[in-house]
């Protein structure tokens, strides 16, 4: 137990580390102000790194969120300000939507046995020609429910400012964690990572576990988007590029295992909470150019692979090779 | 021997792919198969397909031989607007291109080879170790061009984009003699054999006695020295670097053009030039919709379309369907394993 939670301290130690480290250069960092913007900044990207912490527990990949994000925010804004509709009905729509996308890249995926990269390859260019199609130009939403969820926050002490989206934000982790670590479905997840036929053998059900991962995982990406239009009051089908790339450097900063089967929902909370520290220290720091956020994640991004290979490797003596990470993975 | 390869290569379905998307252009603007010949090179539609369709050709005649390993390399695009952005600098503080180009090849090929040392002394899964390179180098790019677009009008880099050679656009030829020296290579040594052992199963071919990692880190190199012609192209065509969009999502194109050129994603399986008339079906869809007067944002939905037309019928379901329907006459060709 000690050995497996390893990844996810290391993650927690780095992220204090860097945190003092930047509290120590510039003191007023420390404060529920920068605290309370770090959620509110990265709701979106936490919400959509869930959906892909599962995705990569089962063992596939999810490219198609960002894109989804985009839709969504799109698909929000001409039902509100188009077709007249209350931004609650809007959401619903946008939800089973984004859902029902999910559900049919994870039957392509189980049925037409091709990798989920591919298939969710496809579902991005889909999406975001679709949210292009619908609108080519950025959309603002003017709604009274708009303006009063973004003036509505929760007074931390110090000042800072716990808004709707980041509690949001902090449910859908609750409700992750709870769902992959004490729910029959989690533990499917889990199996199916570690390995599909050993999964399918044991009686776990294959085509519905991978079908319910991918709903799971657009139908946060369709919040996500919700979160965006409403941290943005506006849909743009070119919101939110690239965000898919940002939620797998998250999972993988969290110490959940590429190959699938291991890993914490609570690792990819630490793993977006350092991004925005580190995008907030740029902003902080205002020598360095905004480029550098994208060095740091990469170089961030290839520690963690490193620091993965290095524990999972200690774990397994024998020589590294095809499977060997699955045999250690049973041992421990 | 030679011929029913040749007649086998001509009845796949690219070339009827290819043939529609043609036609249907045709149908749509009348003038598009005519050429005419002005200022010592040739003009017209299908010059413009080849022409725009090179620098996905390129990337992908490198991301097949990765894909043929069961890899597959994400960080082409970023790689493109490296070496880019080192040509571009380079010549635009006075070195002259005769280096700069050979330089910014060199960093091209330095990327790929970090990819292949990632995949294979590290043992990272390949979408993952590629994913690094693609987050972190387009930030390198911007680095090296520190921040702006970096303009040039050198004589012999700005050639590699926008010259003429025995009529023909550059970027073709350049694509084109590309093609033929990898096909050679891989057709008439045992290196496609060799690479083809080592994406079935790679275990099983390092027991067969196949050194499977310098074979490896050749393919990744080779695919980041592609990326760096197809970022050369880029640069000469706009006579500049963009570090933010020289290659963006062309990674997702080259890849798209070796699906549908029928290189397995499951490795062992690869074509070269099959992946080069992918990139050109995907060009001619491109330029189809254009010339339509369909608003560009048509052509992500069309892609999408046709990639999911392409899983269907790739996938084992769509094969035993297929068989059951029409039982082969003949016995399948089988591929020369020399």
């Amino acid at each position: 137990m000690n050995r497996a939670l390893r990844p996810l301290l290391a993650t927690t130690a780095i992220f204090l580390l860097a945190y003092v480290a930047a509290v120590l250069q510039y003191p007023s960092m420390l404060s529920t102000r920068v605290l309370g913007n770090f959620l509110t900044d990265n709701a979106f990207l936490g919400i959509a790194a869930v959906g892909m912490t599962f995705v990569i527990l089962s063992g596939g990949i999810d490219l198609s969120v960002g894109a989804v994000i985009g839709f969504s925010t799109v698909l929000i804004a001409t039902l509100i300000m188009w077709a007249g509709l209350h931004p609650l009905m809007a959401f619903a729509i946008t939800l089973v939507t984004a859902a029902c996308f999910g559900a049919v890249m994870g039957a392509a995926i189980h049925y037409l046995k091709v990798p989920s990269f591919i298939v969710t390859l496809a579902g991005m260019f889909l999406a975001r020609g679709g949210a292009s199609v619908l609108s080519p130009d950025s959309i603002g939403i003017k709604h009274d429910l708009y303006t009063s969820i973004s003036r509505s926050y929760v007074l931390l002490p110090g000042g800072g400012r716990l808004t709707v989206i980041a509690m949001i934000m902090l449910a859908v982790f609750a409700l992750g964690i709870v769902l992959a670590h004490r729910t029959r479905f989690g533990s499917y997840v889990y199996a199916l990572g570690g390995n599909e036929t050993s999964a399918a053998l044991m009686g776990v059900p294959v085509a519905r576990t991978t079908i319910l991962v991918y709903t799971l995982s657009s139908t946060l990406a369709g919040l996500a988007g919700i979160v965006f239009s409403l941290y943005t009051s506006a849909g743009y089908s070119l919101s939110a590029l690239g965000v898919e790339l940002d939620a797998i450097a998250a999972v993988v900063i969290g110490g959940t295992l590429l190959t699938g089967g291991y890993g914490f929902v609570a690792g990819t909370f630490i793993g977006v909470m350092l991004q925005g520290l580190v995008q907030t220290y740029i902003v902080f720091d205002g020598t360095l150019s905004s480029w550098w956020t994208k060095i740091v994640i990469g170089g961030l991004l290839f520690l963690f692979i490193l620091l993965q290979r290095l524990v999972f490797s200690a774990a397994a003596p024998q020589k590294a090779g095809f499977g060997s990470r699955k045999k250690a993975f049973r041992k421990s | 021997m030679r011929r029913h390869a040749l007649k086998s290569a001509l009845l796949r379905p690219q070339f009827a792919a290819l043939a529609a998307v043609l036609f249907i252009n045709w149908l749509l603007f009348p003038g598009f198969f005519s050429i005419t010949w002005q200022d010592g090179r040739f003009f017209g539609s299908l010059i413009d397909v080849l022409n725009r369709g090179a620098p996905v050709a390129i990337l992908a005649i490198g991301v097949t031989a990765v894909i043929a390993t069961k890899g597959v390399d994400l960080s082409v695009g970023a790689v493109m607007a490296i070496s880019g952005a080192v040509a571009a600098v380079m010549v635009s503080t006075g070195t002259p291109a005769a280096i700069a180009i050979p330089v910014a090849l060199l960093a091209g090929l330095l990327c790929g080879f970090w990819n292949g040392l990632l995949v294979t002394y590290l043992d990272i899964q390949p979408i993952i170790a590629t994913l690094v390179l693609m987050v972190a180098g387009r930030g390198l790019a911007q680095l090296i061009t520190e921040g702006s677009i970096v303009t040039f009008s050198d004589p012999l880099l700005s050639y590699i984009g926008t010259g003429a050679f025995l009529g023909l656009p550059m970027p073709v030829v350049i694509a084109f003699v590309l093609m033929c020296l990898a096909t050679v290579a891989v057709r008439r040594t045992a290196l496609g054999l060799l690479i083809e052992a080592v994406g079935v199963n790679r275990s099983a071919a390092r027991f067969a006695g196949i050194s499977s990692r310098v074979l490896l880190l050749l393919v990744y190199s080779f695919a980041g020295f592609c990326a760096a012609v197809a970022g050369l192209i880029v640069a000469g065509d706009i006579r500049g670097a963009d570090a933010n969009n020289a290659g963006l999502w062309l990674e997702l194109d080259a890849i798209l053009a070796v699906v549908l050129g029928g290189t397995s994603l499951l490795g062992g399986r690869f074509s070269i030039p099959m992946s080069v008339m992918g990139a050109l079906i995907i060009q001619a869809m491109n330029t189809g919709i254009l010339i339509s007067g369909f608003s560009p944002q048509f052509n992500l939905v069309v892609k999408s379309g046709v990639i999911i037309l392409i899983l269907v019928l790739q996938s084992p379901q769509a094969g035993q369907w297929i068989s059951r329907r029409f039982p082969p006459l003949a016995p399948p060709p089988k591929r020369s394993a020399k």
